[in-house]
């Protein structure tokens, strides 16, 4: 029972991890809660809905192509709606944040309704393992391969490439990485690709795992994955990381001992209750009050 | 008295005076998020939170104890302020984004706790009796919203106004002068969400149905956009942004799909192109003393014996 509901919990925190290194990517970059992002978790699940269902694609290649969509998608939000609002109150960037957001679910609802869409059900070769106590599905365990390989991916990126130094250094001190001449412009480019790839790939995760897409389920993903992102410690990539599989977990946990109408609240009380108790979350930096 | 006003009421298109108290009821609940963020710069994106909590206290008073609604609304409003300020005490340490997102999670986890309580009816939602009082809802709204400006505004100028603009300007400044950052912080929120906690509960009463999922984050950032939209910290503005963007949904229903989308796309373009605002930075007052001296001056012109007085 509980090895069972472990892994029920590290399924879906893995995609809530993914969701959520998106976040505090950007975060990171140029501290925007970029409000905007569950949503193309949402185009991403749909991208490979389409794929999968009409052009009969594998859900491999299904997958590559929505991460590859929702990578330029990422990047014109970011030139549309953000840039120019880069020197300007963050509080104008994130209203811009929400419209884009309220856009493309609107957009969303417009173009496939709104009622739940379903992967086609030969897509997925669908098997239950037994491990010791438990049943697992084959998809629950590739979901997790696939977001452990996604994120190690991410973490040789950032940290191992050219680009990756550039993205740290970014974070780090904005303007005198532009002084070192990094073009900035290029490295919040790059990170908003990579952040709406994972997301995509979030997307299509949950779309397989509850069967489901439909044009509202980047909202309150979206919510919960900040909430994993800031109980990590935002801006801290394996925090996000962390926060994302603990938040799956206590959900999945307080779901099965009776509180599942209160299934949201979970995730949301645990934020606010880190947030009150150590405010840069498990593994953030503390940041120094600048006089 | 009664029967005249609602005479008025009855002669108003019913549509058209749907409109109209629904942006006399967005008044109140976009001030009162304008003193927390506009004017003491404390980003709440749970408002909505507060509106709720105000709207069931107030259908739950009218319901069950039948207070006549005069009282009821006040007491709506002290009791939406002292959970506003039991909640304020310990988050208002966070500061900026933090905050912003405490606000958010405990938006939430009220939405949740309304739609899993007995005495709110579940999710489901309640049916709100109509008011006890003689006056008609309309002008009710309308007498709060006028006294809610007019309240605000004197708050702006008033010893306390000044000490949250203080706060909004530079914290560690006005620490440094002596205000105290957590009373005072406190009562902005205690004060915005008193408001939050009256255009609750006229709503409730106006529409006489509520449900937990009405007061979602969808809410809050209708809300939040109203105060951006007219200029943070700007009275006239935060009037103009209730009025326009409570009227918006109805002026786009010409093109009824595309509503939300055009919606959408309208708030990237305005924050695009006039970040603080469409009324932000304009001075009011300076102007409108313009005016009136200009025109002070040009009757003196053109009567000479009235300069001599």
């Amino acid at each position: 029972m509980f090895l069972q509901q472990l892994i029920n919990g590290v399924a879906l925190g893995s995609t809530y991890a993914l969701i959520a290194l998106g976040y505090t990517m950007v975060y990171g970059i140029i501290t925007l809660i970029n409000f905007a992002h569950g949503e193309i978790f949402m185009v991403g699940a749909f991208v490979g809905l389409l794929l999968i269902t009409y052009f009969k694609l594998n859900i491999f290649v299904a997958m590559f192509l929505s991460m590859s969509f929702c990578m330029i998608l990422g990047v014109v939000i970011e030139l549309v709606a953000y840039r120019r609002l880069r020197r300007s109150s963050r509080l104008s960037a994130l209203i811009s944040a929400i419209g884009v957001s309220i856009f493309l679910s609107s957009l969303a609802l417009m173009i496939f309704g709104a009622d739940a869409k379903a992967f086609p059900d030969d897509v997925f070769p669908l098997r239950q393992i037994k491990i010791g106590s438990a049943e697992v599905s084959t998809l629950q365990l590739s979901i997790i391969g696939i977001s452990a390989l996604l994120m190690l991916t991410l973490e040789f990126i950032v940290q191992k490439t050219k680009i990756g130094k550039a993205m740290r250094a970014t974070s780090e001190d904005y303007t005198a990485a532009a002084l070192m001449g990094i073009n900035v412009n290029r490295v919040i480019s790059f990170t908003f690709a990579l952040g709406s790839a994972l997301a995509a790939a979030g997307g299509m995760l949950v779309g397989l795992l509850f069967n489901a897409v439909t044009f509202n389920m980047g909202l309150m993903a979206g919510l919960k994955a900040f909430a994993a992102a800031v109980l990590g410690g935002i801006g801290s990539i394996p925090g996000a990381m962390l926060g994302g599989v603990l938040l799956g977990v206590t959900e999945v946990f307080g779901v099965a001992i009776g509180y599942s109408s209160y299934r949201d609240a979970i995730a949301f009380t645990i934020l606010v209750l880190v947030l009150l108790l150590k405010p840069t979350g498990l593994l953030g930096q503390k940041i120094q009050k600048k006089v | 008295m009664g029967h005249f006003l609602q005479s008025i009421v009855g002669s108003v298109d019913p549509y058209t005076l749907q409109i109209i108290v629904n942006i006399g009821i967005a008044i109140p609940l976009a001030l009162g998020l304008n003193v927390i963020t506009g004017l003491t710069g404390q980003l709440s994106l749970g408002h909505a939170a507060f509106m709720s909590i105000g709207a069931f206290i107030g259908a739950i008073l009218t319901n069950r104890l039948g207070l006549p609604f005069e009282l009821n609304l006040i007491l709506t409003g002290l009791l939406t302020a002292l959970i506003g300020v039991l909640i304020g005490f310990p988050i208002l340490r966070l500061t900026g984004d933090y905050l912003a997102i405490c606000t958010l999670g405990f938006a939430e986890i009220v939405k949740v706790v309304f739609l899993n309580l007995d005495i709110t009816n579940k999710a489901l939602g309640m049916q709100v009796v109509p008011a006890k009082t003689s006056i008609p809802m309309p002008i009710y709204v309308w007498v709060v919203a006028i006294i809610s400006i007019v309240f605000v505004t004197f708050l702006q100028s008033s010893r306390l106004g000044r000490a949250l603009k203080a706060i909004r300007e530079d914290e560690i400044a006005a620490e440094a002068m002596g205000i105290n950052l957590a009373i005072y912080k406190v009562k902005s929120f205690a004060i915005g969400t008193f408001l939050a906690g009256i255009g609750g509960c006229l709503y409730a009463h106006f529409i006489n149905y509520i449900n937990p999922s009405d007061f979602g984050f969808l809410k809050s950032v209708d809300i939040l956009s109203m105060v951006v939209l007219g200029g943070l910290g700007s009275i006239p503005g935060t009037v103009f942004g209730a009025a326009v963007l409570s009227a918006a949904p109805e002026f786009l229903r010409f093109m009824s799909q595309y509503r939300m989308l055009v919606y959408g796309a309208l708030l990237v373009c305005l924050m695009v192109f006039r970040p603080n605002g469409l009324l932000g930075g304009v001075n009011f007052t300076g102007m409108l003393m313009k005016a009136l001296g200009r025109r002070a001056s040009e009757t003196l012109a053109a009567d000479p014996k009235r300069r001599e007085l």
